[in-house]
Formats: structure tokens, sequence, C-alpha cells
């Protein structure tokens, strides 16, 4: 197994995750607790990134 | 559990055993973070699921039949450590010492890791010793392994048991629920996994863990970090508090043992760096056993330098915390955060004999997580929690699993059983040390007194073990005597030296002195350097001394792959110059040179 695959999936997900809920929350007040961030937004988009590009390397490695 | 004698987290996050109410410290979780959470535990049991294959046999099982790539061995090295304690005790250490906690990286860990890379793990991986103990029935005979089998057996268990009370007691005060349905529920998934995947499923989770915890952590570092004003306004905010200067520097006030730690230079070099934190990651089979499995020489000897790298940035997310929320503690109210206090038995906070509520460290990291992070996040970091003690929790199993199948039962019946047989009664030992280990959980819950003597204990197990591993490794004359002999008589002086020093202020009792009160000193962490640095000198002069007086008792060819100067340096022709251990090693270590200088 390339455990690069399940932790891709993982954290793609999880990006999604936070991204949509981000999204939903928008200007919610519980973002009073992250100094006025969206920090579910800014973070899932690294989170997604990082998913995506250990998914990638999991896949073209499973092709050569 | 390197720092479990340091930090007694047996008083554990609650502060209370087993029913833990009344904190506030109550997360208030969505169906966003349940549904974070529930996809963490999907993934952990379905990697042990599609690794069910590779563990047909003892051999894939108990040792992933050597066949793990370096990156994930070296992943998995410093995840193994990740428990309970890495990530409450760090950034509770943070509070309480400043940046001085960082020595615990860059003076303990990082050398240490660099140096089994490099110098030891020629032996420990070309010896194919399966585990620590038989390299020891290798090196010296069967009663020297025997005694580390049975004290490394009992050690693991009793910490998974401490990480299962730990990890139960967290669950009950931040998501309320029950505190016995959080131990076994975490248990299962954790017998689940390592039950049908064995060591690989073991070591590819604490990879997938190691994600979790760095990813559901590393946020507040940033938030807190804007919070404080920046690393100016932390320094500004330090300097300003009662502890000073001392909290921003990592040596400057280390000519004495006036400072946070209460440690002068020599006693974190010797105590801390070279005896304790060399002890525990270059003797510890639960870390080993990660190199062990990786697929060639090279990835064993990269697997310690490989985790190396991300463990010497781990102040940044843990410790830097513990300091940010000691600094607006100390700020007053305005700064919209405060250590939660201990409470006594009426609820009221407990004062010190200055008058000051007697803060509760181990509440550091939760209270800021539930200060900084909305949700979704939380539940991100709450699933971080979860894996940092799973991963810490599954180390021992497999490890323990391991120890129990080929140096004591595979032993005890004349090592004769077939393959099957050993793989079975790998299997049963996992359940068995399991339900042993919640047994300790329970114990923990129920008597805190005993558990941390015990835990205190153990925390010098390793201090002998390191000096009969040195010795044994670097010299020829070492022999069978000299090992047995320093091994038991150091850690029995060990003890009994804990039971006579203390700790100005503490009471005789579990903290020492429960023999009679002959040496002092000023804090916990100087008690227990010193202890460990009598337990590493009497070791080692009894080792030598009989060693010297009675003779080699093992030739130049038995010895081969053994010792260090009769065991042949191979160099793999494929790897690019930059992956050798020893050039990889030099990095590393200049790296943590460097951040010596730079938080001087």
């Amino acid at each position: 197994m390339d455990l690069r695959l399940p932790i891709g999936i993982i954290f793609t997900l999880y990006g999604l995750i936070l991204i949509g809920y981000g999204l939903i929350t928008k200007g919610s007040k519980i973002y009073e607790k992250s100094l006025g961030i969206n920090v579910n937004i800014s973070w899932g988009i690294l989170l997604l990134v990082f998913g995506l590009v250990m998914y990638y390397f999991a896949k073209r490695a499973k092709k050569s | 559990m390197l720092n479990s004698f340091v930090i007694p987290l047996i008083a554990s996050v609650s502060g209370s055993g087993g029913g833990s109410m009344g904190t506030g410290l109550k997360f208030d979780l969505e169906l966003v973070d349940w549904v974070i959470l529930a996809i963490y535990l999907v993934f952990v049991i379905g990697i042990g699921f599609a690794l069910k294959r590779q563990s047909k046999t003892a051999e894939d099982f108990l040792l992933s039949g050597r066949s793990i790539p370096g990156w994930i061995t070296g992943l998995a090295f410093i995840s193994a450590n990740l428990g309970a304690q890495e990530l409450i005790g760090m950034a509770a250490s943070g509070a309480e010492y400043g940046i001085m906690t960082s020595h615990f990286y860059w003076v303990g860990a990082i050398p240490a890791m660099v140096f089994l890379g490099i110098f030891m793990m020629p032996m420990y991986y070309g010896s194919k010793a399966k585990s620590v103990p038989e390299y020891l029935k290798m090196r010296y005979d069967e009663r020297t392994r025997v005694f580390n089998s049975v004290s490394f057996a009992f050690m693991t268990i009793f910490s998974s048991g401490i990480s299962m009370h730990a990890l139960a007691d967290l669950l009950t005060t931040l998501i309320g629920w029950n505190y016995y349905g959080w131990l076994v529920v975490t248990s299962v998934i954790v017998l689940a996994y390592v039950l049908k995947g064995g060591l690989s499923s073991a070591i590819y989770n604490e990879v997938l863990q190691f994600f979790m915890i760095v990813f559901g952590i590393a946020p507040l570092a940033y938030l807190a970090l804007k919070n404080v004003g920046g690393w100016d306004g932390l320094v500004t905010k330090l300097q300003a508090s009662p502890l000073g200067d001392g909290s921003i520097h990592s040596w400057a006030q280390t000519a004495t043992g006036d400072n946070p730690m209460g440690v002068p230079w020599y006693g974190i070099i010797f105590g801390l760096g070279f005896v304790l934190s060399f002890g525990y990651w270059t003797t510890n089979f639960a870390e080993v056993q990660r190199a062990l499995a990786a697929n060639s020489m090279g990835a064993a000897r990269r697997t310690p330098i490989v985790g190396a790298i991300p463990k010497m940035l781990f102040p940044a997310i843990v410790i830097l915390p513990g300091m940010i929320a000691y600094a607006l503690t100390m700020d007053g109210p305005g700064s919209g955060y405060s250590i939660p206090v201990k409470l006594d038995a009426n609820g009221l906070a407990m004062l010190d004999s200055t008058g000051r509520a007697v803060m509760n460290y181990n509440q550091v990291l939760p209270s800021m997580i539930l200060n900084y992070f909305p949700n979704g996040l939380l539940g991100l970091a709450l699933t971080a929690l979860m894996a940092s003690f799973m991963s810490g929790m599954a180390a021992n199993v497999t490890a323990f699993n391991t120890v129990w199948t080929y140096d004591l039962y595979s032993q005890m019946t004349g090592g004769k059983k077939t393959d099957q047989q050993l793989l079975n009664m790998g299997k049963v030992a996992t359940i068995a040390g399991i339900i042993l280990a919640m047994g300790c959980a329970l114990i923990a819950a129920k008597y805190n007194n005993i558990m941390a003597i015990l835990q205190l204990v153990f925390g010098f197990v390793n201090a002998p073990l390191f000096a009969t591993f040195l010795l044994g490794m670097f010299t020829k004359r070492s022999n069978n005597a000299g090992a047995f002999w320093g091994l038991l008589i150091g850690t029995s002086t060990a003890v009994a030296f804990h039971g006579l020093s203390w700790v100005t202020g503490n009471a005789p009792g579990v903290k020492g002195a429960w023999i009679s009160q002959v040496f002092e000193y000023p804090k916990d962490l100087s008690q227990s350097f010193m202890v460990a640095i009598v337990a590493f000198s009497v070791t080692f002069i009894i080792n030598a001394g009989l060693s010297f007086a009675s003779g080699r008792n093992k030739t130049d060819e038995e010895l081969a792959g053994l010792v260090y100067s009769l065991t042949p340096q191979q160099r793999s022709g494929q790897e690019a110059w930059i992956m050798r251990p020893s050039v990889l090693g030099t990095i590393v270590m200049i790296a943590a040179i460097a951040l010596n200088i730079i938080f001087w």
C-alpha cells in the first residue's frame, strides 16, 4: 500500500469540509475566537493543497 | 514517555482522577467536528484492514518483515513518542519554564536521534536482533535479556495505561459522556487496527497521526502569536512577568541553577541531554522497533535522522503556545486568556505559599485550543489530540507484543515454537496487553499516588540501560557479569536515590524522600536529572569495573557485528550523497546547534 494515497484522500476531504463549513459560517461570531479570521477557509485551503499533492504523488508512483 | 517523570501527567488534565468536572473546559462540538473525528476513525481502522495481508506470519505481524520505506519509519519514529506527554506536557512546560523547554528537543532528542542513526543502528539492524532485549542476549547473555524484557514489558503496559487514562480523562473533560466509555472505545479502536495489520498497521497509522497532529495543532501557534502581538510582543510581556528574562533565553541564565528550570548548564547537558535523552531515544524498544522495520540498512539508519528534522521544529507548535499562554495570563484579565487554576475540594482556587493561585499547567493546551479555535478547526484539533494518544498507545502495544512473544514466551518454551504458534501468541499478547493497560488506567484513576511513584521510577530505567549499551556497543571488554550486575545495581541505586532526594517545599512521599530527606534540590527537574546521572554513573562504573576485573568472555568472532569496532561500515552505492546517514546527520546537528545559538 502506498501510504500517500490514504493521507492524500483524508486531507483532501478535510480541506473540502473546512472550506465548505467556513463558507457557510462566513461572518459568524464563532470567528471572534480566531481574531476575526475565518481560519476554516484559510486552513482548509492549506489542507486541500497538501492532500492533493500527496494524492498526485501516489498516483504518479503507481503509473510508473 | 521521555518526560513522563518530569511532568506528572498522572495528575492529568482534570486533576481529579477518573471523574472530571467543574473546570469549565468544555468543547461545544458541532456536527462538522464530529464528522472530522469520524472520518479519522474510519481511516485509522481502514488502514489496519488494508494491511491485513501483511500480517500472515509472526515475522510480518510483529516485525513488519523489514519492508517499510525510510521516510515512513522516520515519521513513525517520532510519532511513537507523540503521546499525551508530548503535546499536553510540552505546552505545560512551555508555560512553566519558557524557552528552556526547548532543551528537551535541541539538547535532548535531536543529538540522541542522530547518534542512534549514525553509530548504533549498524549494530541494531545489522545484528538481525528482533528487539532491544534480543540484542542484549547476543552481546551479553540470557539474564541481562530477561532483566530488560521484564522491566520493559512492565513499563510499556504501564505507560499505555497512563496514556489511556489521560486520554479518557481528557475526553471526559472536553466532551463529556463517560470516562469508562471513552476508555473502552479508544482501546477497542487501537486494538482493532493493531490486531488486523500488526506492526505495519501501527507504523502506517503513526504517519497519518503525525500529519493529523501537526495540522490539527499548528494553527494555534499562529493565532496565539498574532494575539500576543507577535514575537516582540511575547518577549516584552514575558520580560515583565515573574519568570522574567529567564523565560526567553535557553542558555543565558544557566551559569547557576537560578533559572526557570532550576538546573545549571551541566545538569542540562549531562542529565537531560546525555543520560536521559540518549537513554530514552537509543534504548527504548518502542522507538528502536520503528527503525528495525525499515527495508534496508540505509533506511534504518536514516529513520531517526529523518525523524529529527520535523522533531526539531516541534517547539514552534507545542512550546510556543505554552509560553504565550503564560504571557497572556500574566498580562492580566484584559488579555482575554488565563491559564486555568487548580481547584481544591471545595472548588476554590488553590494558593501557593506566596498567595498566588496555583496554575494547572496541564490544561494549557486544551484551554488555548478552546480559546482560539472555532468549530471546524476545533474538530481537527480534537482529532489531533486523540491521534497523539493513540499513536503512543499503539507504539507501546506493538513493542510489548514483540518482546513478550520473542524474548519471554519463545525463550521460556525452549525456542521451539512454529511460526503459526508465535503469530497466535503475538495476537494474544496484543489483546492481553491492551486489557492489562486498561487495568493500569483504572488503577491510575483510583490510586494516583501508587502510579505516580511507579511513573517516576520508570523514568530512570533507561539511564542504566544506556550505560550498558554504551559499553556494550563501543567496547569489546564489557562482559556478561558487568552488564547484568551493572544494570541491576544501577537501577536499584536510582530507586534508592530517589527515595533519599527531595525538592525544596515538597513533602516526603511520591515526589521523593520516601526513605529519608538527604539530598535537597531546588526543582523537580534538577532532582530528576540528578537521579538519572547517579543511575548512569553507578551502572557505568560497575559494568566497567567488573569487566576489567574478570576479563572478556566473548571472542572477536562472537562480537562481530555487535560491537562498533568489529562492524564493517557498509556503504550502499545507490544512495545519493545527501542521503548518507553521516551527511544527513551532520546537517541536522548543525541546524540544532544553530537553533541553540539563536535562542541563547
